[in-house]
């Protein structure tokens, strides 16, 4: 029985939705922050806060997914210590993009600006208004959202090195190109 | 005995109706406060002021004859965040630098049953001054009474945040207030 070397469907179309809102968040966050205080400002933090608030919601649904269904394997030559790392690179990515949204959400609250995900849909807020807590929380979804950063690179680069170096068919297995089965 | 009778009476006399009615005239600060919410992108902001001073005199059974002045110092405002504190002070907000203070003072005072009073007055904020009529509720109590009230300000009546700010659509226009004044009669 062979067996199919790409992600199901769904997990596939999870994996790009959620890059692609991760790749806007981001850099908007970067950039917002910096902004001085002017209604576009107020505007750009709502959209940063709506794009977190769905990139949570798109991995709690994409991690429960994962957990119901059974990943391609890995190409059968990749050392152990590579099939390590992807595993606990993967973790990591899952988790941090379930704790990045939930730290920006605690840290709005927490600076006293309620999330209303997409000005409709009020988050409860999960701590009270505090100073000190809100500034940790910063500081807290920064690092968080820096160590995202750096294992994306490392995500991206193992893949690209895996199907353009080593010639394994490694960007099928997220939907590039055309379907092959061993 | 009978030497003291006439002062008793008359000690008695003052008393009983100051027992029933009682003038309220002295407001105190650390019990009253002014609160105030509006709405930012959809999100519920809140602020306040921290010093104000309210002048006020209100008999229970002369309501018509009640008079209430307050004045607010707006550099105590909490408008959510430093950032908007600072903000706030800005020509397009509060222009604070020209006009440091916002005042209220009631020009009519007509009682709508249930201790429910409508306070009809005016109110200046950034050279701009304009009638309101805020309900406020009567409750007496043991130490103070307390006075609550709530309206809302429509901040471009005012020119409170001009230029960019003027897009209700990010700050909306409708600024709820909240007030809370406490007074004794003595």
């Amino acid at each position: 029985m062979s067996r199919a070397l790409r992600y199901s469907t769904p997990a596939i179309a999870l994996h790009w939705l959620i890059a692609l809102l991760i790749f806007v968040a981001f850099p908007l966050g970067v950039y917002m922050h910096e902004l001085p205080l002017s209604p576009e400002k107020l505007k750009l933090y709502s959209y940063h806060k709506w794009i977190g608030i769905t990139v949570l919601l798109l991995a709690a649904l994409r991690v429960s997914w994962r957990m119901t269904h059974t990943p391609p394997p890995l190409p059968a030559g990749m050392a152990a210590w590579q099939r390590h790392a992807s595993s606990a690179v993967h973790g990591l990515l899952y988790l941090l993009m379930i704790a990045i949204p939930v730290s920006g959400w605690l840290m709005s609250s927490a600076k006293g600006f309620q999330t209303v995900w997409f000005g409709v849909l009020p988050l409860p807020d999960l701590v009270d208004k505090n100073r000190e807590l809100g500034d940790l929380l910063a500081g807290v979804h920064q690092t968080l959202n820096f160590t995202l950063l750096g294992l994306v690179i490392l995500h991206v680069g193992a893949a690209l090195k895996h199907h353009f170096i080593e010639r394994q068919p490694f960007l099928q297995r997220m939907g590039w190109g055309k379907k092959e089965r061993t | 005995m009978t030497r003291h009778l006439p002062l008793f009476v008359l000690l008695a006399a003052l008393a009983a109706p100051a027992a029933h009615a009682v003038e309220y005239r002295t407001v105190l600060p650390k019990q009253s406060t002014i609160h105030f919410e509006f709405r930012q992108m959809g999100v519920p902001v809140k602020g306040g002021f921290k010093r104000f001073t309210t002048q006020m005199v209100f008999d229970p059974a002369k309501p018509e004859a009640a008079r209430a002045q307050i004045e607010i110092d707006l550099a105590s405002i909490d408008a959510g965040s430093a950032e908007a504190d600072d903000e706030s002070a800005g020509k397009l907000w509060f222009n604070r630098s020209a006009y440091p203070k916002a005042t209220f003072v009631s020009s009519q005072v007509r009682a709508v049953g249930n201790n429910r009073y409508e306070m009809r007055g005016t109110l200046t904020l950034k050279g701009r001054s304009r009638d309101m009529v805020v309900p406020v509720t009567y409750a007496p109590g043991h130490s103070a009474a307390i006075f609550d009230g709530s309206f809302i300000l429509k901040r471009l009546d005012f020119g409170i945040g001009e230029g960019m700010w003027a897009d209700v659509a990010t700050v909306a226009n409708e600024v709820s207030v909240t007030f809370r004044i406490a007074a004794t009669g003595n």
